[in-house]
């Protein structure tokens, strides 16, 4: 079931430079939030014709709805303004998510505000490895969040300045060979840009493990109604709406 | 108590206002969040025989007052239509009737679409919305609503082709609607729906490219209002067609614009993405106006313009 809740703001809160937490009441919503769903979000101060923001959540229990957002332009910079104690509208759950198990491993690769469906995802998954990189330490988000969960984290930066220099399929590799050399069992787990959803897809198919891959698309409605959030799939143009934002690495045609 | 019942060519609707054509998926996908008990009809995105994939990403432009789309019709065909979707549909609570929207490559594409539709006697579906009017696929280089001839000869082959009630939906991009309503007259059509999109672009300035993977599109949303009131005042004075107004409704205000320059039924499109309770806040604000103004029905409205 899917809703429209007038939610309160509890916290909308800087954690690093650029990024934040938005947490609100939507009880119904976090109710039946699963790992990799996102929720469709009406920015007050805009005008009234502005169209909604999508955001993946970061996480639902206890009757709140937590998104990690990076303010990039104009509707995410006046969602940075809303004060706690105010109401913004908010439309979920939506899309298709990750699977709630999986079968040994759970490798969670995260490029940006990537990783903020993979936090979720962890807390369902407690065999998780984060992977997660960024061009700086500045660049890594949440990492504390995810310590906090008991997951292990594997960093990569483009600089050096922490973790492995260079991308995060370095480490990922890395781990993926230790597996397989000890005939341990995998999945695999993505969100972030399309050059990284890519690299993982082809470790998926090369290797023949389960790989989700998770798909950011412009979207009008979130609902699967308007056709605007197309991703290429075996099908032909998928919504990333409701037949994704989590695809099976198979269904991608990139 | 105001008799919010309305007529649309034939189509009884409980309710005059109506959701528009390509904002409402297939009239099933908001089923769990909008009340549809205070629509009189949903329109089903459009749909030619066969299945179609649309236009290259990006599909959309938000842009200040509205939104340019160029979906391009990506649909699964009429048989996926009526099979699926209309069965989907049938578990809406409180459904109101279907008008289905059409278009085809050909003339004959067009007919072939409304006879499918028409021989498939599904209950729900109670009208057929011909597009000859988008701005994203183009047939020959034109739409077929940009020539009155052209117009007059393929609504006639749609009307041939059912007795379902025949509404055609017309472009406001034209320099004058009185030849083009004419031509729907002539060749039987029972309704008309304007506006569709109003032929837009988008540029990205930094990379020199447009937004837009089919490079230009439709303009829809609030910007477009006034525009749209326009068209139907312009149309109602020159035919007694029952007109469903759409173009930039958020606030019953907007709705009730349009029916004082002479629609008999509205349709919500965008602001639907960003609002999905605006069908019923359209609604109970129409039934505040009628019962503020005294008008017993909400048929009074249609034309009710206090001109000298
Ligand atoms: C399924 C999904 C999950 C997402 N999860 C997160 C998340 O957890 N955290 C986060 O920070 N961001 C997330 N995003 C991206 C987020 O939606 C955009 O950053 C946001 O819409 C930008 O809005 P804006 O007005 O600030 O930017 P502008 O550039 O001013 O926006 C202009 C238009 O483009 C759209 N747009 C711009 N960038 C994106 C983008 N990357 N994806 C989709 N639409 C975009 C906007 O919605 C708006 O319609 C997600 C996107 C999708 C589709
Ligand atoms: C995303 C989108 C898709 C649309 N698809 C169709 C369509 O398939 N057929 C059609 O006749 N009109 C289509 N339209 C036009 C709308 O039905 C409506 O005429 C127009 O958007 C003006 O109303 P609005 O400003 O309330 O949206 C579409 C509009 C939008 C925004
Ligand atoms: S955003 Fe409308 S179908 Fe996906």
């Amino acid at each position: 079931m899917k809703y429209n809740e007038q939610a309160k703001v509890l916290e909308n809160r800087e954690f690093a430079s650029g990024y934040r937490y938005l947490t609100v009441e939507a009880p119904k919503q976090a109710a039946e939030m699963q790992p990799g769903q996102f929720v469709h979000i009406r920015v007050p101060t805009l005008e009234q014709s502005a169209l909604r923001r999508p955001f993946s959540v970061f996480d639902a229990a206890d009757g709140k709805v937590t998104v990690l957002y990076k303010s990039v332009g104009r509707g995410t910079t006046a969602l940075s303004k809303v004060q706690v104690g105010e109401t913004v509208e908010i439309q979920g759950p939506l899309g298709r998510g990750f699977p709630a198990k999986c079968d040994g491993v759970a490798l969670l690769v995260g490029g940006g505000f990537g990783v903020a469906p993979l936090h979720f995802l962890a807390k369902r998954l407690p065999k998780s490895i984060l992977f997660v990189g960024g061009r700086t330490k500045d660049d890594l988000l949440a990492l504390d969040r995810f310590e906090a969960l008991g997951v292990e984290t594997k960093v990569a930066t483009n600089d050096g300045s922490a973790g492995y220099k260079g991308f995060v399929v370095g480490p990922l590799d890395e781990t993926i060979n230790e597996l397989r050399a000890k005939g341990e069992k995998f999945e695999l787990f993505t969100c972030g840009p399309d050059g990284l959803l890519k690299a993982v897809t082809e470790r998926a198919l090369a290797l023949k493990v389960p790989g989700w891959i998770s798909v950011d698309r412009h979207m009008i409605c979130g609902m699967g109604a308007c056709f605007a959030c197309i991703q290429k799939t075996v099908r032909g143009n998928s919504r990333c709406c409701i037949e994704g934002p989590v695809f099976k690495a198979e269904e991608l045609v990139w | 108590m105001v008799n919010m019942g309305t007529n649309l060519g034939g189509l009884a609707m409980r309710s005059p206002v109506a959701t528009a054509s390509g904002t409402f998926g297939y009239g099933h996908e908001y089923r769990d969040i909008v009340d549809y008990s205070k629509l009189g009809a949903v329109t089903a995105k459009g749909v030619r025989m066969e299945a179609w994939p649309g236009n290259a990403m990006m599909r959309h432009a938000e842009v200040p007052g509205g939104l340019v789309n160029a979906i391009g019709l990506q649909g699964m065909g009429v048989k996926h239509f009526l099979e699926r979707d209309m069965f989907m549909y049938s578990m809406v609570k409180d459904a109101p009737p279907v008008i289905v929207n059409v278009w085809g490559g050909t003339e004959d594409e067009y007919a072939q679409v409304a006879e499918t539709i028409s021989a498939a006697g599904k209950p729900q579906i109670g009208a057929i919305e011909m597009n000859v009017s988008c701005p994203n696929v183009k047939a020959g280089g034109h739409t077929f609503g940009q020539d009155p001839k052209v117009l007059f000869s393929v609504v006639s082959k749609v009307r041939a082709a059912t007795k379902l009630p025949l509404i055609v939906k017309l472009a406001p991009n034209v320099p004058a609607i009185a030849p083009y309503v004419q031509a729907c007259e002539d060749a039987g059509a029972d309704a008309l729906s304007l506006i569709n999109t109003i032929p837009a672009m988008v540029i990205d300035i930094e990379k020199r490219v447009p937004v837009l993977g089919n490079r230009t599109g439709g303009l829809s949303g609030r910007c477009v209002h006034p525009a749209a009131v326009k068209v139907v005042y312009d149309a109602h004075r020159v035919t007694k067609l029952p007109i469903l107004a759409m173009g930039g409704i958020y606030e019953a205000k907007d709705a009730i614009e349009f029916m004082l320059a002479g629609a008999s039924a509205v349709a919500i499109g965008t602001a639907t993405f960003s609002a999905p309770d605006t069908a019923a806040k359209v609604y109970d604000g129409i039934v505040e106006y009628c019962e503020r103004h005294g008008f017993g029905s909400v048929g009074e409205l249609t034309g009710a313009l206090c001109e000298s």
